[in-house]
């Protein structure tokens, strides 16, 4: 897929930029439903690049989930103490964990990690013309690609996310039990007694906006890299940032949304 | 100008243009290869030689002209037959443009893996090793392409495109940054491939010995448009002192 770029300005150079980027960026979303839907389907490459998601975030994602649910529960504990509700902790983590900070921290991390990956991955591939040699060779690129990796990130986050909240929710465990002798099992009875499925559900849902954000933010800064090696790590660096600040975006209109069917 | 015709002609361009931004690279380039014949484009860096290339093979568009690749105008096919056109048509990229993931036999046979689905791994195996044979590296199977030098890389980017048999070959600066020798061993290739695979090629070069060594015909491109066509010996004899200035440079400050 080419840029459409402008070859005049309408009104100025900045804004024209932002319209025509929101109109190529609307076209590549549309062409990944297309080609994502049309057969052949590159079965063994989607497996490939979950694994490499997967892979790629574990080790830092088990590390994070746990020290936020370690540090939120030790500095949650003074202020429900003052009141004499440090039973609450258990359901006060759960709700924090499982309704914000699991999918948000999931998401964070893949986009440090795994988005600025594909950026660079795809742009170096852009620069060194190796997008082009599929193309001549009568292999969509697009579809071996981009599909493949947006499906990956599209479905390995809610599997990451659950595996950060359980991480996490084992700091917390550690945590409580270390000041409250608490049971492994009356710990999870009482943080789970006010856990909705609204709330899991609506994690699931961030995951997969989350995680399609990540790759197709990647895909595209990657994908249309220019200018050599300095372009593949604008386009890595680019990835992190619009990613991070679109998972932002879309934090706050899905817990806006989820608050309004809570009611 | 002048045009030589032999037999029946597999790649037709007319009045070709192409601009990016202020820049008119191509202004009215107009050529036809006949079957069997290696045309070789010379011209200065910058002057759209590749720019020609990859309007043929349709990674770019042109922005007026006609480029007719085996009788088909190939800014008016869709998709599928694009796919098929470019079936036929082998392209080598200047840096190779090899997989940095993939090792070498991989490499070859992803373009034959997703082409032809019906073929079993036994006749894959078969199809690389042959490739491999052809350009003599057999033994680079398992390498990744960071392990291997410039010229088999080169080797490798040919046998990539080989592994599909196409009709036509279009190379892209084939002996950029090689040492002499070798230049000539891919020179040789580019002959041995003509020879055993039967194709048609286009080879985009600054470098005269390539062109001497592996053209049929040689194209002299200058300003946008082809100044100057025939064999090597006839192009070079030309009084057109921009011709000439190439010539004296190429050999005097290598």
């Amino acid at each position: 897929m080419k840029l459409k770029q402008p070859e005049e300005y309408f009104i100025s150079r900045k804004i024209d930029d932002f319209f025509s980027g929101l109109y190529n960026a609307t076209k590549f979303i549309l062409l990944f439903f297309r080609e994502a839907l049309k057969p052949p389907y590159e079965f063994k490459e989607i497996v490939k690049q979950c694994y490499e998601v997967g892979y790629r975030s574990l080790a830092l994602i088990t590390l994070t989930g746990f020290v936020t649910g370690f540090v939120f529960t030790k500095q949650s504990r003074p202020s429900l103490a003052q009141f004499g509700a440090t039973s609450w902790l258990p359901s006060l983590v759960a709700i924090a964990i499982i309704r914000a900070l699991a999918p948000l921290v999931t998401a964070l991390i893949a986009a440090g990690k795994v988005g600025s990956n594909i950026g660079a991955e795809l742009g170096s591939m852009k620069v060194t013309e190796q997008i082009d040699a599929m193309e001549v060779s009568a292999v969509n690129p697009f579809k071996f690609l981009v599909v493949s990796r947006v499906l990956a990130t599209t479905i390995t986050l809610p599997i990451l996310m659950c595996y950060t909240g359980f991480v996490g929710m084992l700091g917390a465990f550690i945590n409580v039990n270390q000041n409250e002798q608490t049971s492994f099992t009356a710990f999870f009875q009482q943080a789970f007694s006010n856990i909705t499925f609204l709330d899991i559900f609506s994690s699931v849902v961030k995951a997969i906006v989350f995680g399609f954000t990540i790759g197709i933010v990647g895909c595209y800064k990657g994908f249309h890299a220019t200018q050599g090696t300095e372009g593949v790590g604008r386009a890595a660096n680019a990835s992190v940032v619009l990613s991070m600040f679109l998972i932002f975006m879309e934090e706050m209109l899905i817990v806006q949304i989820t608050n309004n069917i809570r009611g | 100008m002048e045009s030589t015709t032999i037999g029946e002609e597999v790649i037709t361009i007319k009045d070709l243009h192409k601009s990016f931004g202020s820049k008119h690279v191509l202004r009215g380039v107009d050529l036809q290869v006949c079957k069997g014949e290696n045309v070789v484009v010379l011209g200065r860096s910058g002057t759209g030689k590749s720019v020609l290339i990859k309007i043929i093979s349709r990674l770019l568009k042109p922005d007026s002209g006609t480029v007719k690749v085996l009788g088909r105008e190939v800014d008016k096919l869709n998709d599928k037959e694009l796919q098929q056109l470019r079936l036929k048509i082998g392209f080598s990229f200047q840096n190779s443009a090899l997989y940095d993931s993939m090792t070498v036999g991989e490499n070859l046979e992803f373009p034959l893996v997703r082409n032809s689905k019906h073929l079993k791994r036994k006749e894959i195996n078969i199809a690389v090793e042959t490739v491999l044979k052809a350009v003599g590296l057999s033994e680079a199977i398992d390498q990744m392409p960071a392990e291997l030098s410039g010229g088999q890389r080169k080797r490798i980017g040919i046998a990539r495109t080989l592994i599909l048999r196409p009709e036509i070959m279009l190379y892209d600066e084939p002996t950029a940054g090689l040492d002499p020798i070798t230049c000539i061993e891919i020179n040789n290739l580019i002959n041995l491939v003509k020879e055993q695979y039967n194709t048609t090629s286009i080879i985009i070069t600054h470098d005269l010995t390539c062109a001497k060594a592996t053209g049929d015909r040689v194209a002299m491109l200058l300003d946008g448009t082809f100044v100057k066509q025939g064999s090597f010996e006839e192009v070079f004899a030309s009084d057109d002192k921009r011709i000439q200035d190439f010539y004296n440079y190429n050999f005097t400050n290598k």
